[in-house]
């Protein structure tokens, strides 16, 4: 027979290989699957990697998707470490998208159309996280509830958006006018979509790491997360911060709407996001919360949903597959972190 | 005597290298009161977790009534008829008192036996003058009978032995009297009790007979617990002699703290009507009174946390205008909280952090929004070595430490700043006699050095040891202010029932 019991302290190796279990686990759990749908597990497995990772070309695609996954996985790691809980990462993301689209598609110079984008969609994205956090502050309703319904409302306002005034009067297609040409974010490997934002999302982490370790707005935020109580004694305006954190997630997550529009789409349609905002959610989990761990969490749920696709050509599983993986490595990372507050001990079988 | 209740042979337990519990033999009669002592650390909860069926033992044998169990879970030791009160209680606040009785309990036919179970309370009332309203919220529940609420929990589950953890840290002294003489009447009905506390006046006048732990071995047993002086078991449980800390004359000085006419309410009504005191330098001030009666709102005054609704405060001179934890601290307050877990320390950060954590901003610790991290940890190392704080570094999780080592880090913060006011709550209330020796040592070197110190607590022993004045707060106002040379446990009682007239 087997019980928890409370640990201790915890080991870092333990802290560091925790998602990489968490990630075994989860291949483990879903090769019933491929094997249900009839496939070679193995196989299946190889022509996902090969596909995401297997040359420089699908390394330059698995990126591009990881980028704004990213920036949602910054966006809720660094709110989730305030415990304001940012479901709402997929809605500031459409705001991003629709802000920086509607200023790209304004003729200026490129490189103030880029940058001018990314202020519009970091500052949309902000706007939209700052409601929940403000109802949170002002009235005590749920940030989890308020912060994931108001992801529809973004969702069918870009609808609306996109079927009415912007739509296409010409094709008559529910897609807004394209970006000018000058404010597409610059290709940096020739033959590739590896674009100027994913650098962006790539030395975000670093600072987004350095803000909440080496800044007292992030002491702040850490402290304000752990022990709200404490730090409302020790003289930290804790609803200050929460609103803080807020614009500082929602900013984020905007971001990864903007790369989408200026780097990938160069224009804003209904399906811009195959639910960005949510994986973030999965990569910061992933990740521990820890800004560094972003990166690594998000190329791999990248590699995960482009190699699905890749398999799914070859072997026949549904691409859903990828769906699954995601959904199943939250949870095998959730039932991980039980293991760093308790141990499993063996205890004797009664005679 | 019939045999043991329970007995518990050679338990040994290890976590890692430290060995929390060695060879502990412990044994409880039908009748017994048995106490169990030991400084924080020595043993004494791991034991009872043992015990509990939360911990399962290395080696060592566990006897009920003579047979041989193996307890694995807490079901296994209700079902062997342990009964555990812990410190935190384990209640489900939303539901009534009936309803907590009667989760986990199988009721008729898919049903929950609601009369039954009625009936079952009032008559554990009668008998032991346990009695509690049935219908009433746990939520609405003070502190002492929720309390109340645990034992009769244990009690309508069958339980034969019971184990309270340090009961008495949370009641009122009229409430403590009223839990002894509801263990002895349990006791005299055959149920066997172990009673854990740090304070041995109380011990002394409860138990039978005490099993003392040190380093996680029994260092000894009392026998005869009421004829045994306090410094005696004192010196079995540190293992060497206690002398408590002798209070010299002082030299009072300047006010360096006022209050004058302070009020505040809560959307319960009034807490604070009109309270004016001072505290000069080189002066030690008792807050005494039974808990409630608006010491709390005081402190959160004093400490910046709530704006009175009149009343004007200064601190070393100056009047406090904008009531901020950031502002009393810039004038010179230092505070040690009453609840170090939930408003001092934030147990899953690193220690570090915790102890430079009111003054973050400052440049001491960080400057242009960027923190100095290094300035931190060796602020946290020499305090940590200054204060004799038992861990293994500044990065170690607070949350680790024992309440002692705890409550030296949050002294080590403030005290490192040199504050003209303290205000403390409940300053040792948990701690073992060695490291509420320690703090009072403190508490008399910061006198010494002039600064003003405000003790806001219950054990009237205490402030009767530290303070040069006490006064007494009943509902809100100070009813009256004693020199502790004319005080008496007797007349500060007195005032403390709200009793008027000068005293």
């Amino acid at each position: 027979m087997f019980r928890l019991e409370v640990r201790t302290s915890t080991p870092t190796w333990f802290n560091l290989a925790l998602p990489l279990l968490a990630i075994a686990a989860t291949l483990v759990l879903c090769s019933g699957l491929i094997a249900l749908a009839g496939a070679g597990i193995l196989e299946s497995y190889g022509v996902m990697f090969t596909a995401s990772l297997g040359d420089s070309y699908a390394i330059t695609e698995t990126l591009v998707r990881a980028a704004p996954m990213i920036f949602t996985g910054l966006a809720v790691a660094v709110a989730f470490r305030a415990k304001f809980w940012n479901i709402g990462a997929e809605g500031q993301l459409l705001a991003g998208a629709v802000a920086s689209c509607f200023v790209g598609a304004i003729p200026m110079p490129g490189a103030l159309a880029m940058l001018l984008m990314a202020i519009a969609g970091a500052a949309a994205g902000a706007a939209v996280a700052l409601a929940p956090a403000t109802l949170r502050v002002k009235f005590k309703v749920d940030d989890v509830v308020s912060s994931l319904l108001l992801n529809s409302v973004i969702y069918y306002a870009l609808m609306a958006l996109i079927e009415g005034p912007w739509k296409d009067s010409f094709s008559g297609y529910p897609i807004s006018p394209p970006i000018e040409d000058s404010a597409n974010f610059p290709v940096l490997i020739e033959g590739t979509r590896l674009h100027l934002g994913v650098i962006v999302a790539l030395i975000a982490a670093p600072l987004i790491w350095f803000l909440i370790a080496r800044t007292t707005l992030g002491f702040r935020i850490r402290v304000t997360g752990e022990n709200p109580e404490a730090a409302r004694y020790g003289g930290i305006h804790v609803e200050r911060v929460l609103l803080s954190t807020a614009l500082l997630s929602g900013a984020l997550a905007g971001l990864a709407g903007v790369g989408e529009v200026g780097g990938v789409h160069f224009q804003v349609m209904s399906d811009i996001s195959p639910g960005y905002g949510y994986s973030g959610i999965v990569v910061a989990m992933l990740a521990r919360l820890n800004p560094l761990g972003v990166v690594p969490a998000a190329i791999f749920l990248a590699a995960v949903m482009t190699g699905a696709e890749a398999m799914s050509r070859a072997t026949g599983v549904p691409a859903f597959l990828s769906d699954v993986i995601q959904g199943t490595a939250l949870l095998a990372m959730l039932v991980a972190l039980l293991f760093t507050a308790y141990r499993i001990r063996r205890v004797g079988v009664a005679t | 005597m019939s045999a043991p209740l329970i007995e518990m042979r050679g338990i040994t337990k290890s976590f890692g290298a430290v060995k929390a519990n060695e060879a502990v033999d412990l044994s409880v009669a039908p009748g017994e009161i048995l106490g169990l002592l030991g400084e924080n650390g020595a043993g004494k909860t791991t034991l009872m977790n043992v015990l509990f069926g939360a911990y399962a033992p290395d080696a060592g044998e566990i006897l009920v009534q003579g047979q041989p169990v193996r307890i694995t879970s807490s079901a296994d030791a209700l079902a062997a008829g342990i009964g555990m009160v812990h410190q935190h209680f384990h209640l489900a606040p939303r539901l009534t008192v009936l309803e907590n009785l009667l989760i986990g309990i199988p009721g008729k036919g898919g049903r929950i036996d609601r009369a039954g179970g009625l009936a079952r309370l009032a008559e554990i009332g009668r008998q032991h003058g346990l009695t509690l309203d049935p219908d009433l919220p746990v939520s609405a529940l003070s502190v002492g009978e929720q309390q109340r609420l645990e034992i009769v929990k244990a009690l309508f589950r069958g339980a034969r032995l019971l184990i309270l953890d340090e009961p008495t840290a949370v009641l009122a002294p009229s409430e403590v009297d009223r839990l002894f003489s509801a263990l002895r009447s349990m006791a005299a009905q055959g149920l066997g009790i172990i009673f854990i506390s740090h304070k041995l006046n109380e011990v002394r006048a409860l138990t039978h007979r005490c099993t003392v732990l040190r380093h996680g071995r029994v260092a000894g047993r009392v026998d005869d617990p009421a004829n045994t002086t306090s410094a005696a078991m004192a010196q079995l449980m540190c293992g060497h002699e206690i002398v408590p800390p002798a209070r010299g004359p002082s030299t009072p000085g300047e006010a360096v703290l006022t209050l004058d006419g302070i009020s505040t309410s809560n959307h319960a009504g009034t807490v604070l009507r009109g309270v004016s005191l001072a505290v000069r330098s080189g002066e030690i001030l008792g807050i005494a009174g039974v808990s409630g009666n608006g010491q709390r709102a005081l402190a959160e005054v004093i400490s910046g946390v709530r704006s009175p609704d009149a009343g004007r405060m200064t601190i070393a001179g100056q009047t406090v205008s904008r009531f901020s934890p950031r502002e009393v601290q810039a004038l010179g307050l230092g505070r040690i909280p009453e609840d170090r877990m939930t408003t001092g320390l934030v147990t899953n950060l690193p220690l570090a952090d915790s102890m430079v954590l009111p003054r973050i901003g400052t440049a001491a610790f960080s400057s242009k929004g960027l923190l100095k991290p290094d300035a931190i940890r060796t602020f946290a190392e020499e305090q940590i070595k200054a204060y004799d704080i038992r861990c293994p570094g500044p990065m170690t999780r607070a949350g680790a430490l024992s309440g002692g080592n705890l409550q030296k880090a949050l002294l080590a913060r403030e005290l490192a700043f040199d504050p003209k006011v303290l205000i403390v709550s409940q300053p040792t209330r948990g701690l073992d006699i060695g490291a509420a020796r320690f703090i009072h040592e403190k508490f008399l070197d910061m006198r010494a050095k002039g600064c003003g110190i405000i003790v806001i607590g219950e054990d009237l022993e205490e402030l009767l040891v530290l303070c040069d004045r006490i006064a007494v707060m009943y509902e809100g106002r100070i009813v009256g202010t004693l020199d502790s040379a004319d005080a008496t446990i007797a007349r500060l009682g007195l005032l403390m029932t709200g009793a008027e007239g000068r005293a």
